[in-house]
């Protein structure tokens, strides 16, 4: 178990340098001069060339890698072209919102991805099943920029038009209201709530959908085994056979699913914090995007790799955790 | 001609395919059917933001409505079909014969060019797509051949390891082994007796891919990064109508409604055709 750690850890970095090399290669590569960006149109060609000397820009291409990286392993990423601040401050600010958006969402989705695929398949064929299918295979096909927007329509422009009341509406844009610094710990707390529900419920709707198809696929199967029949045949009562033969059995691949579903996940998250300007760092990258801000987009490229694979590591933990198979054979 | 013959046995699969020749339909034969001119706006101030079903001053009936510049929502959708339908096909082709070439490639092989192989294939698979897609937009102008190719090279990682596993299945056949020893090259083995057999799984990665494309594609298009205007696609309508979500909410719903029909009618396709092939894999597939 611990040599098996030993080298996703290990493959997990190689992967991130991998991923950052692809990204300055590709940078480097591009069309357009940093150079000409940092100095605007206006700047003559003398400027332009001290310009290029103080970015490094002038130097051969693989001294100016090993540079950037040996400053990238140390955390120093730079500085943002748009914002004029260190890329490492930019993100670390960002952090946070996104790691609370999708960790949210993740929980929302299994819970409630396990919960409504169990019910599916404990009522196969019966009319509850087929309209649940057809729902979520619809919002599983719904992008999640424009659920996101209906959202918006129904629970904060509709919901005030409509004069639903206030535990219904909730507002559109940012992570916190004006007013949030003089609030007392409770209120922010409860302000920070209101400001993720519809984010959240964007990301979860979608992610419940498409857990909730795959679940019902693996619990119907496992449903239709010998050991499930023979459970019933000694007369255990089926609450115990849910749980204990039918849901131990069944949710195992689920477990892998979760790590396959992180690059997923953090994709709808991008244009949800678009959308939501919820202060994260899919919206930062969005933005660097548009002002041509390469040292923020490669960094928000990393940190989105890395934030991948830490996932992927810790959905291998939780295998080993609930399928004793593995952990006997690691032994 | 096997495949539509299995597509149509499923009853999902059908439905998904009628909604999709459908759109295409309506894609193809768009100059014709559309009732006005997508880019037309005539007098903007008496026709925009008028509802579906309304009279426009000019006497025409607006089945689904105007945007804020008055021009006909109808006939826009009918525009955006075409960039959507075709970014997404191209893009899925490109997905799945580069996935296609990586996956059989490395099962042929075996060995160190198999390792690396789905080594980068893993690699490329733990990125979130749209990362990849911001960052190599942001590196050049977004355009048409640009987007395509973009999500045709994000898109291959699944079909290379679907199609590795499909290639190492038929080479454990006798077949396989028969046409080795009667002397085919590497070459003629794959072209001649492996792809041929794996087709109908590649197609069905083809069908989901081309929803996958489809979607990302109005994402793109959302975020003023995809196929530039004036033209109208359904992820430039949908940014328009972020604009005007109050006065005039039919103007980003429709074309969501639009990319939300292709989606599912490609998913359809898609799981209809695995179910047919594989009656054990009940509709399951990770998000």
């Amino acid at each position: 178990m611990i040599r098996r750690i030993t080298l996703r850890l290990v493959s997990g970095f190689g992967l991130v340098l991998a991923v950052v090399t692809i990204t300055f290669v590709l940078i480097n590569l591009a069309p357009g001069d940093p150079a000409r960006l940092w100095v605007g149109p206006a700047a003559g060609q003398a400027e332009l060339e001290s310009a290029r000397h103080a970015l490094g820009l002038d130097r051969p291409l693989p001294v100016r890698y090993a540079a950037w990286l040996a400053g990238f392993t140390r955390g120093d990423w730079g500085t943002s072209l748009a914002q004029q601040r260190p890329v490492s401050r930019v993100l670390r600010d960002a952090l946070p919102y996104t790691v609370l958006l999708s960790a949210g969402s993740l929980l929302l989705t299994y819970l409630g991805g396990i919960i409504v695929g169990m019910v599916q398949a404990v009522k196969r064929r019966s009319g509850t099943d087929t309209a649940i299918t057809v729902a979520t295979l619809i919002v599983y096909g719904m992008p999640a920029y424009w659920l996101a927007l209906i959202l918006v329509l129904v629970f904060a422009f509709g919901a005030a038009r409509f004069g639903w009341p206030g535990w219904l509406q909730f507002p559109a844009l940012g992570a916190s209201g004006l007013d949030a610094d003089f609030l007392s710990p409770g209120r922010q707390l409860l302000d920070r709530l209101e400001h993720l529900a519809l984010p959240l419920t964007t990301l979860a709707l979608i992610g419940v959908a498409g857990t909730a198809r795959y679940v019902r696929g693996a619990l119907v199967d496992v449903r239709d085994r010998d050991f499930v029949r023979t459970a019933r045949a000694k007369g255990l009562s089926p609450w115990h056979i849910e749980t204990r033969h039918v849901m131990r059995n069944g949710l195992i691949p689920v477990v892998t699913l979760m790590g396959l579903s992180l690059p997923a996940l953090f994709s709808g998250a991008v244009f949800v914090e678009v959308i939501f300007a919820w202060p994260g760092i899919g919206r930062e990258m969005v933005a660097a995007v548009g002002a041509r801000d390469y040292p923020v987009v490669m960094a928000a490229t990393a940190v989105f790799a890395a934030l991948v694979i830490i996932g992927n590591l810790a959905a291998d933990l939780l295998y080993a955790v609930v399928d004793p198979r593995l952990r006997r054979s690691a032994r | 001609m096997n495949v539509i013959k299995t597509v149509l046995r499923d009853r999902r699969a059908a439905v998904g395919l009628g909604v999709l020749a459908l759109l295409a339909i309506v894609a193809v034969f768009a100059p014709w059917i559309a009732p006005h001119d997508p880019l037309a706006q005539p007098d903007i101030l008496r026709t925009r933001f008028l509802g579906p079903f309304t009279t426009a001053p000019d006497g025409t009936i607006r089945w689904l409505g105007t945007d804020q510049l008055g021009r006909d929502l109808l006939s826009r959708l009918m525009f955006g079909a075409r960039i959507s339908l075709s970014v997404g096909l191209l893009a899925a082709v490109i997905a799945v014969a580069l996935g296609t070439a990586v996956g059989s490639v490395a099962a042929l092989f075996g060995g160190a060019v198999e390792g690396v192989l789905m080594a980068l294939t893993d690699a490329a698979l733990a990125l979130p797509r749209v990362v990849l897609l911001l960052a190599l937009v942001a590196l050049f102008n977004p355009s048409f051949g640009l987007v395509v190719i973009v999500l045709g090279f994000t898109g291959w990682m699944p079909v290379a390891r679907l199609a590795r596993g499909e290639v190492k299945g038929i080479m454990a056949q006798p077949y396989a082994a028969a046409a080795v020893a009667a002397g085919a090259s590497p070459a003629r083995l794959l072209l001649r007796h492996l792809l041929p057999n794996a087709l109908t799984p590649m197609i069905v990665a083809g069908a989901l891919g081309v929803g996958n494309a489809i979607g990302l594609e109005a994402g793109l298009s959302f975020l003023g990064l995809g196929v530039p205007a004036p033209g109208p696609s359904w992820g430039n309508m949908i940014a328009s109508g972020r604009d005007a979500l109050i006065q005039a909410p039919w103007i980003a719903t429709l074309p969501g409604l639009a990319v939300v029909a292709a989606v599912v009618g490609c998913n359809l396709v898609g799981d209809g055709l695995l179910d047919a092939l594989d009656p054990a894999a009940t509709g399951s597939r990770p998000g």
